[in-house]
């Protein structure tokens, strides 16, 4: 056995975002707020919702035909299909198998993985690790969520914020010689502030306590510190910094505690909302349309929600 | 620390997360209506003060503290 593994790297993006576009106004129709206040406490102005017969597989299947679109690679080149999602029709059966038949990849390893609104980038770590060591010679990461089907109408501190859509990566083995594209994971979890973020029983909605979580997220910057430091890059070196898209302040709160000036840092959650595990993905893929990264160059990911989960890594952007 | 310094890192503090300038920072002046800083704000401010001064101040305290001077009187109080 050669004892070096080889290293992995993001082949390519995509990002699936459903049709019917909800603005600020619209939900003020539906609760006791205004797009004064969504704008001044999450930055949102608008947000997609699937419609009622769209599928988290579906946005799933959407989002992983483009990332693989963009890898170039046949589905019979993936060996590993993960679904990060904490809001699927139910547990059975899982997302991902059904996702990567539908996609033509033939029997692939398939499982979902839940850590909430970190999920991409626990998958993206999952990822990198069996293509690393040999379990799998290509992997397809896909974040899916369908959050409207879990919100409670009357609530308006949640449901301003969450919407859907799927966003999508192929994770690949380095060429010889190449530096890896995917940092070492730092993550990590607080159990004992599970209840900050919950969906209780089996008929329950997302309930948050959202100060308690923007204090916590806010002050995760060691976390992507850290991921700089293992990857061997500085925050002045980030040419785009991508957080979890949950919050407009906790993105700026984070991207100025890091220093990484503002062009740099992505935005999408302003006419997305909050996603859950497909909000990096997503955001990965509007600024590449935006011509706002640059290929060759680490990006920053990190990602943070219910568990409380955390997870952060450098990439190098495809 | 005297009632003075903490005032002037609390002025120094909020300046820097919500973009008040720190002379309107006065012990009188009350946060939502004096200062237009809401309670996401607040809990910036609390976590900046609580790196600058070592006193904790959580959530569930912050509502009781409506001004500048409640911010001061606390930080003595648990320093």
């Amino acid at each position: 056995m050669n004892g070096a593994l080889p290293g992995a790297k993001i082949l390519g993006f995509g990002g699936y975002q459903p049709d019917k576009v909800v603005t600020n106004d619209d939900l003020a129709q539906l609760v006791d707020t205004s797009d004064e206040w969504i704008r001044a406490r999450v930055g949102i102005q608008s947000r997609r919702f699937a419609a009622d017969d769209e599928t988290v597989d579906d946005m799933a299947e959407a989002a992983g035909a483009k990332a693989l679109a963009a890898s170039g690679l046949e589905p019979s080149e993936i060996d590993l299909v993960i679904v990060a999602t904490c809001s699927p029709e139910s547990p059975m059966p899982n997302v991902a198998a059904t996702v990567a038949y539908r996609l033509g990849i033939v029997a692939p390893g398939a499982y979902d993985l839940n850590a909430a609104c970190a999920g991409f980038c626990y998958a993206i770590g999952a990822a990198s690790d069996s293509v690393r060591a040999g379990s799998a010679r290509n992997a397809l990461v896909i974040g899916a969520e369908k959050m409207t089907a879990w919100m409670d109408w009357s609530d308006r501190s949640t449901c301003i914020i969450f919407a859907d859509g799927a966003g999508a990566a192929v994770v690949g083995p380095t060429e010889a010689g190449e530096p890896s594209g995917i940092g070492p994971i730092v993550w990590g979890s607080a159990g004992d502030q599970a209840q900050k973020i919950v969906i209780e029983g089996r008929n329950g909605k997302l309930k948050q306590d959202g100060q308690a979580v923007f204090r916590w997220a806010t002050a995760l910057h060691p976390v992507a510190l850290e991921a700089c430091r293992r990857a061997g890059v500085t925050p002045a070196d980030i040419s785009a910094f991508i957080p979890h898209q949950a919050n407009l302040r906790i993105i700026e709160a984070l991207a100025k505690k890091l220093g990484i000036p503002r062009d740099r840092v992505a935005d999408d959650i302003i006419t997305a909302g909050n996603t859950s595990s497909a909000s990096i993905p997503l955001a990965f893929s509007r600024m590449a349309e935006q011509g706002r990264l640059q290929p060759g160059t680490p990006a920053l990911l990190i990602a943070f929600g219910a568990g409380l989960s955390y997870a952060s890594q450098v990439i190098t952007v495809p | 620390m005297t009632d003075q310094e903490i005032l002037a890192g609390l002025a120094e503090i909020i300046e820097e997360i919500a973009g008040t300038p720190a002379d309107e920072v006065t012990p009188q002046a009350n946060f939502v209506d004096d200062l237009d800083i809401d309670s996401l704000s607040m809990v910036e401010i609390a976590v900046a003060a609580q790196d600058k001064f070592g006193v904790e101040i959580p959530d569930e305290q912050l509502k009781d503290l409506k001004t500048v001077q409640d911010v001061v009187n606390f930080v003595v109080k648990s320093s």
